[in-house]
């Protein structure tokens, strides 16, 4: 072996094992981040943190009981509001839509989805702020649905593009209209999907903070209806880890570890969702 | 199925297509109509989502026009704003981000895409989706309580002594500031990085491969020489992608960039970003050209991310096509 060879050899497996490293780093990212949480946030849960209102400014104790509620409502707008557009407008695209036109929708959907959060924000505080001189749970909810829209879109119909076509050809040889086909075969044949995108655009939104600073604002008591401002996890965590107070950090790191808790919940439960039984091949 | 419908087309055999009528009674043209509201309200929102940014901002286009991005006077007293010191925090601090991030995303999606065997990457890849998926906040909350103090005590000391002879490193350390904030973006968008590359760097063709190894190159030569070329424009893509991703960031950066609109050569220095003013200062805004100043910003914000958004899909579809010839990315 030649000495230029040897040293060919010796990068090629310097810089591979790099790669390596670096893949490594990237990944222990991911377990210090869990373990910092937990290791702050499972000291100062209590069964308080779930039930309690926050304490008035200077008392510790208390809890966030408000902002979990809170955070549900807000998460239950944007459903409302994300779900069904995302969904059937991805039916559209699917199912009906000329290359034009998907073409048009698909390209405004991936531009929504780009939106910084907080210009989210600015359009939500537009369209729902403004007009009624109040801060809302609607005008948050409304804020985090749109957001939910463009994820929801693009993988429903993904995963109802890939239903094979000999189960479309099949239905309609049987007589069904385009209507009943897409009811009674494509959507069951690609639910699993479907339902993978909805809750992994549910999780994405679940831990937004910016789009609601100025459209839930925030609010120390429970919020009845809703039409006035709701507090909700994402900004309690916010505001209370720059606060000076102590015991409200202990909180914050609670509250994060709920939060995050919460969300990797949703999103394995997404992913073992479409792994077990695929009822349609992966696109 | 067929029997429920029976009513409507027991008459006569199957012909090839149906009349609009048919159509109409079987539901057809009804679902069509619905779904297509809904698609066309997508569209619909995203254009009004323009309309309102650029209507909104009417008052400090009028009145500070270019001058707006190029004077650092923000007064709300006396109603100047001018927005360089917070262009100038988010452009910095998306830099700092990338020339941390670039590196070690493509070194670990070369990981991923071409040593590691496919159960481990697919483990991994799985990790890296669920760090994609830790909200902003919580970046900002481990940023407070962990990266500042890190920085202030040990990180840019050391930087201090070693690369001290260059402004970017001088000053005090105060912990919070551009550094800070680009490393914790830098953080936050190598999954990003990650997952697109592997993805494109998966997509390029074996044979490329086979070929550079067939020539007598060593695994590294033909990685870096032959599969990272080919996938190039793609791999600029992902950057795109991240850069696009950092200039929005909103809640890290504002918990740990120290909000001071300033513009210092020093890295070390607390600054201000786009997205951090509007997030601080939105629901204070009093007097209508203050407010719209900020969606001004916002407007900025949307802007550069559509630009970088369109590029970067651009060139992902590009290498995938020549990849595989599948449009997917």
């Amino acid at each position: 072996m030649t000495a230029r060879l040897r040293w060919r050899k010796f990068v090629s497996g310097f810089m591979l094992t790099m790669t390596g490293v670096c893949a490594v780093v990237a990944v222990v990212v991911l377990f210090f981040i869990l373990g910092y949480l937990v290791y702050h946030g499972s000291t100062s849960i209590s069964w308080n943190f779930f039930t309690k209102l926050p304490a008035p400014l200077g008392e510790t104790g208390g809890g966030m009981a408000n902002a979990i509620v809170g955070s549900g409502k807000l998460l239950l707008l944007a459903a409302l509001v994300g779900v069904p557009v995302g969904f059937l407008g991805a039916i559209y695209l699917a199912e009906f839509s000329g290359s034009t036109v998907a073409f048009i929708v698909r390209y405004a959907a991936d531009l929504l989805n780009g939106v910084p959060s907080i210009v989210i924000g600015i359009f939500a505080y537009i369209l729902a702020v403004l007009p009624f001189k109040h801060f809302s749970t609607t005008a948050g909810g409304l804020a985090l649905g749109l957001m939910m829209i463009p994820i929801t879109l693009r993988s429903t119909e993904e995963f109802l593009r890939a239903v094979p076509r000999n189960l479309r050809e099949g239905a309609m040889a049987l007589g069904a209209s385009k209507a009943k086909t897409i009811a009674t075969v494509i959507v069951p044949a690609a639910y699993r999907g479907i339902l993978t995108a909805v809750l992994l655009a549910f999780a994405r939104v679940a831990g937004e903070t910016a789009p609601l600073l100025f459209t839930a604002l925030g609010n120390r008591y429970w919020s009845p209806g809703w039409n006035q401002p709701t507090s909700s996890l994402p900004v309690m965590i916010y505001n209370y880890a720059l606060s000076p107070y102590e015991d409200w950090h202990r909180q914050a790191w609670a509250a994060g570890l709920v939060l995050l808790g919460l969300i990797l919940v949703i999103n394995i439960l997404a992913r073992a969702i479409l792994a077990r039984g695929v009822s349609v091949p992966r696109s | 199925m067929a029997t429920t419908t029976t009513t409507v087309h027991g008459a006569g055999p199957f012909v090839g297509s149906r009349s609009f009528m048919r159509r109409l009674r079987e539901g057809d043209e009804i679902v069509r109509l619905i779904t297509f509201l809904f698609a066309a309200f997508v569209v619909l929102v995203t254009l009004l989502l323009v309309f309102e940014l650029w209507v909104g901002s009417t008052l400090p286009r009028h009145k500070f026009g270019f001058h707006f991005f190029v004077t650092s006077v923000w007064d709300p007293i006396s109603d100047q704003f001018g927005a360089l010191p917070f262009i100038y925090g988010t452009v910095v601090t998306a830099s700092i981000s990338l020339i941390l991030a670039v590196p070690l995303g493509i070194g670990a999606a070369i990981f991923l895409a071409e040593l590691a065997p496919a159960r481990v990457s697919d483990v991994l890849q799985f990790f890296i989706d669920l760090l994609a998926a830790v909200p902003s906040v919580i970046y900002g909350v481990l940023g407070v309580f962990i990266v500042i103090p890190l920085m202030r005590e040990y990180i840019q000391p050391a930087l201090k002594s070693s690369l001290g002879f260059l402004p970017l490193f001088q000053g005090p350390a105060y912990g919070v500031g551009f550094f800070t904030a680009g490393v914790v973006l830098a953080i936050m968008v190598i999954p990003y990085i990650i997952s697109v590359s592997r993805e494109v760097l998966l997509s390029v063709p074996r044979d490329q491969r086979e070929a550079a190894l067939a020539l007598g190159a060593t695994r590294w030569e033909s990685t870096w020489k032959v599969v990272v070329p080919f996938a190039r424009t793609g791999i600029m893509g992902s950057i795109f992608l991240a850069l696009a991703r950092a200039l929005g960031e909103t809640m890290a950066v504002t918990m740990v960039i120290g909000n001071t609109p300033t513009i210092s050569a020093s890295l070390f220095s607390p600054g201000y970003s786009i997205a951090a003013v509007i997030a601080n200062e939105f629901t204070e805004a009093t007097g209508d050209i203050y407010l719209q100043s900020l969606i001004e910003l916002g407007l900025v914000l949307f802007l550069l991310t559509f630009i970088l958004n369109g590029l970067a899909r651009l060139l992902i579809v590009a290498t995938s096509q020549r990849g595989s010839g599948m449009g997917q990315a």
